[in-house]
């Protein structure tokens, strides 16, 4: 009988590996065939190169042969379409880049392939990462494997649809104000974004820089924390990123409990609003952590409400300059509709044809922000905010070890919802994206089915370079949770 | 009427460093286009910027040398525009918080010295060359993300000879300070000339023109002159100058409109999210302060206290550091200071005018120049045998005692030989030496002359003149 790896976990695959139960290509040709059988009707992957994988698989097993016992050994993870892996497109699902070949390995490629693991597959997104749906990708539609008829969230909707749908072991993804949190929840896995300045941005396609962070969509805690291991640290390439020394993140589960868990609740976070079977789940899980010895208490983050303007300034501001670059000049399309040669026809067309709606949105906004004569009004205002929900952040962590929210106003919406429910996306941003304002941590766990049988996701926040309290926390409620 | 000219200086310098302000690519010059590049200087998606220290320190460094306070803390900021020479389309510079503030050049004016105040220097990345040709336009990034260090001065030039005065001042500290080459035909040192005039009596400052991209003290001399000129002839018909950038056309010899205030850029800039701030504690600065090179204006003085020069002297010695390093160097050797000194001033820099090298690139070491003058010194040559020599070292090198010894040019101070020659050249020119006698003092000279010829260069001229003397007071 051939490999199934739909209910597979990292750790199960690396033990399997290291037992020699199944080979790196066994693997390898496991997620392939799964691939094959369900994403027709998903449309997670962009890409999946198998010739290459399976001679990055074979050259794993190989190694192991003569005696190779890396952690990672052999492990294939598919990646978020914005990671440059030299030689692999990068197309950030945008017609921009639908040709860029990258000539170069992020930070966190070079990492997971010192570790033992190779990048297996590209997942589809919302445009360069702008979006919550994924619909916004330039190539195709990715469906919730829970739920076809519905999205599987975004920006990185194909990463938490090949994970929650059981055709990849595990997928990098990130998050610069929900996008992996978001999606995790929709489909029903955990997406975890580490502290900002934990993991090296170095090669990876920007949204925003002060906010995007890499992150793992996993089937479990302890794959987050494996994984974690793996791609964190302090990056000469990066100097964003902290010299903060990188623990054995799965070591530092052991022991995991309940028992004495400082947990706030933020009253902010549960609002008229939030679909009521989100916020009975959330409540549900949160009252079952206090009957297992920790102490839950009810408290303020008085920013909240502030903090989703400030998050679409700075945001669209920095994407404004970030995606300035992408104009056909020196990589990407480059239109010409006629032969007067004139510089500005190149850049307007390039960039007319080259980029989606939304994000043509997000450019226009962020350049009105930082336009001269609103800058002081938009952009200065929106960062003293932004310390302002720093703050509250702060004060919080001085007397709780973690806070608990929805992720979400509520399940996976059917396609072409989004508009009609402008409440429900601003109160997603609301809970998700003050984690990225702050620096923090975050991740999102099952915590529970809606009546139709969708994921609800809960969120745990940790403070900067609190990932050991995080991972401990959401281990000990993954367990009790059951789920 | 008579006009008041007011001018100001953005002074961009290239900094000396190994590699680029924020990657790795080596930062030379005359490559093949496009081949010192990397995803970082050509904007790749997900490329980001890492901060060269040495850069920074280099800045401070100049900061230092030019008497400027260093911003403890200093943050990048971005400057958005849209033009194929950004590879990123937006430069990384310093908007509100550069690493250096205030700070001066004095420069020389008629009757005295005056004091150009600084505004601030900041660093940034260069942008890439573009380069156009007849029916397409090419960009070479090799330049792209080079350092690059502004300089701005306050607006308190008041004259082209003050603009030339001050960036020559500039360039000299910075050669000093070791910070860059500062070498104008490659770029190195380019300036944006901010001009206005106003006429006599008033305050308000006229409307500004800028001029862009000034790469030769010519250049800015001849465009500021024409610039002056343009203005006085606008406003003294009654017409107004237009705020405004122009550039110096050099084959036509006039300043030509690039664009005017109408279409000014929008830069937004905003701080720079990939970069941390430039935080420096006291003690690092403590340390840079420390290593801290001589300023020209303190040598100068060093030079007439120490070595006993006179002013003159000093100045010239120190107009380039080589020159004075130089110089010092051959003193320690053993050189008598005032002699090194006049003859570096005759005949080293009338040489080193011959060429476009510093006098540490021409195979002339300090120590064969010293050693060289020991030997006149020490009448084991003549002063026309030491004459050529200094050419052919200059030239060639070597060690001027091994020459003198292989090619018998010793200064023959024997008295029975230049009496020999002597005598010859009075026979042979009677008619030479009755002038003499008929008290023609020019005539020894020729006299002389032939005894040097005669000896092939070798004799000691005093001794064959004396000589003379006496045959002809005998004969
Ligand atoms: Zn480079």
């Amino acid at each position: 009988m051939s490999l199934d790896i739909s209910e597979m976990t990292l750790s199960a695959a690396m033990d399997g590996l290291a037992q020699k139960d199944f080979s790196s290509v066994e693997l390898v040709n496991a997620v392939r065939d799964a691939i094959a059988e369900k994403d027709e009707n998903i449309g997670a992957y962009l890409a999946f190169d198998a010739d290459t994988i399976l001679q990055d698989a074979s050259e794993a097993d190989a190694l192991r042969a003569k005696g190779d016992e890396r952690c990672l050994l052999g492990i294939p993870i598919a990646l978020k379409d914005l990671f440059n892996v030299e030689g692999q497109p990068c197309t950030c699902a945008s017609k921009m880049l639908e040709n860029y070949i990258a000539p170069f390995d992020a930070t966190v490629i070079s990492k997971i392939k010192a570790a033992g693991a190779f990048p297996a597959g590209r997942l589809n997104m919302d445009e360069l990462a702008i979006g919550t749906t994924t619909e916004n990708s330039a190539f195709k539609l990715t469906k919730n494997p829970v739920a076809p008829d519905r999205v599987p969230g975004g920006s990185s909707g194909g990463s938490a649809a090949a994970v929650a749908g059981g055709m990849a072991l595990a997928s990098l993804a990130t998050d610069s104000g929900g996008s992996i949190r978001l999606p995790a929840s929709y489909c029903g896995c955990v997406g975890f974004k580490p502290s900002y300045g934990r993991v090296s941005r170095y090669g990876v396609a920007p949204y925003a820089s002060s906010l995007d962070q890499v992150g793992t969509m996993t089937k479990t805690v302890e794959d987050a924390a494996i994984l974690l291991s793996a791609i964190a640290g302090c990056d000469q390439r990066d100097q964003t990123t902290h010299n903060v020394p990188v623990p054995d993140y799965r070591e530092m589960l052991a022991g995991s409990s309940l028992e004495g868990l400082r947990i706030g609740v933020p009253r902010e976070y549960f609002v008229d609003g939030v679909d009521s079977e989100v916020l009975d789940s959330v409540r549900a899980a949160i009252d079952k952590f206090a009957k297992a010895g920790a102490h839950v208490e009810e408290m303020s983050l008085p920013h909240t409400e502030y903090a989703i303007s400030a998050y679409y300034i700075c945001s669209t501001a920095e994407a404004s300059s970030n995606l300035a670059r992408l104009d056909g000049v020196r990589y990407g399309k480059r239109s010409v509709t006629d032969d007067r040669g004139d510089l500005n026809d190149m850049y307007f067309t390039s960039r007319t044809e080259g980029l989606g709606p939304d994000v043509k949105r997000r450019i226009i906004f962020g350049t009105f922000v930082l336009s001269s004569g609103r800058y002081e009004e938009y952009y200065v205002r929106a960062l003293k905010v932004r310390t302002l929900v720093k703050q509250d952040f702060n004060e919080a962590f001085k007397k709780f070890d973690v806070l608990m929210t929805p992720v979400t106003a509520g399940v996976a919406h059917k396609f072409g919802e989004t508009q009609n429910d402008p409440l429900k996306a601003t109160l997603n941003d609301m809970f998700l994206a003050p984690v990225n304002m702050a620096g923090i941590c975050g991740i999102s766990i099952p915590c529970g089915k809606s009546s139709e049988g969708l994921p609800v996701g809960m969120q745990i926040i940790g403070p900067s370079f609190g990932e050991v309290t995080l991972l401990r926390a959401a281990d000990a409620c993954e367990k009790e949770l059951g789920l | 009427m008579k006009y008041i000219v007011t001018i100001g200086l953005e002074t961009h310098v290239q900094l000396k460093t190994k590699s680029k302000m924020f990657c790795g690519c080596a930062n030379t010059f005359a490559a093949e286009p496009n081949t010192l590049v990397c995803p970082i200087c050509l904007g790749y998606p997900g490329a980001l910027p890492a901060m060269n220290r040495e850069a920074v320190k280099l800045t401070v460094i100049a900061g230092l040398m030019l008497g400027c306070e260093i911003s403890r803390y200093s943050k990048f900021d971005r400057k958005n525009y849209f033009y194929p020479d950004a590879a990123k389309n937006y430069q990384i510079s310093q908007l509100d918080m550069p690493l250096c503030r205030g700070g001066g050049v004095e420069i020389q004016v008629p009757g005295g010295s005056k004091r150009i105040n600084l505004n601030r220097i900041h660093l940034e990345e260069d942008v890439a060359k573009s380069v156009h040709h007849a029916r397409s336009s090419g960009v070479d990034f090799n330049r792209s993300g080079m350092a690059l260090m502004e300089i701005v001065s306050e607006p308190e030039i008041n004259s082209v000879q003050e603009a030339i005065a001050y960036m020559r001042a500039l360039r000299q500290i910075l050669v000093y300070a070791d910070v860059s080459d500062c070498n104008l035909e490659e770029g190195n040192m380019r300036s944006d000339v901010n001009i206005s005039i106003r006429p006599e009596n008033t305050t308000e400052l006229g409307t500004k023109v800028e001029l862009k991209n000034m790469n030769s003290f010519r250049h800015i001399q001849d465009a500021l002159t024409f610039e002056i000129e343009r203005q006085k002839a606008a406003l003294s018909t009654g017409g107004r100058v237009v705020q405004e950038t122009r550039r110096w056309d050099l084959d036509l010899g006039e300043t030509i409109s690039m664009r005017t205030k109408e279409d000014a850029q929008d830069y937004r800039y905003f701080p720079e999210p990939d970069l941390p701030p430039v935080v420096f504690t006291d003690d690092l600065l403590d340390g840079w302060r420390k290593e801290l090179p001589e300023l020209p204006e303190h040598k100068r003085v060093r030079f007439t206290t120490d070595y006993g020069l006179p002013e003159y002297d000093a100045e010239v010695l120190c107009a380039q550091l080589p020159v004075a390093n130089f110089f010092e160097e051959a003193v320690e050797c053993g050189a008598q200071p005032k002699n090194a000194s006049n003859w570096i001033m005759t005949d080293v820099l009338r040489l080193l005018g011959q060429t476009e090298l510093e006098i540490s690139d021409t195979p002339l070491s300090s120590a064969a120049f010293a050693s060289l003058l020991k030997l006149v010194d020490d009448k084991v040559i003549n002063m026309p045998v030491a004459k050529e020599l200094i050419a052919e070292l200059f030239e060639k090198g070597g060690d001027p005692a091994v020459i003198v010894k292989e090619r018998g040019l010793l200064q023959v101070s024997d008295a029975s030989a230049i009496e020999g020659f002597a005598r010859e050249a009075v026979e042979k020119n009677p008619k030479v030496v009755e002038d003499f006698k008929g008290g023609k003092k020019a005539a020894l000279q020729f006299l002389v002359g032939q005894v040097m010829k005669l000896s092939r260069g070798k004799a000691n001229p005093k001794m064959a003149a004396e000589v003379i003397q006496e045959i002809i007071s005998e004969g």
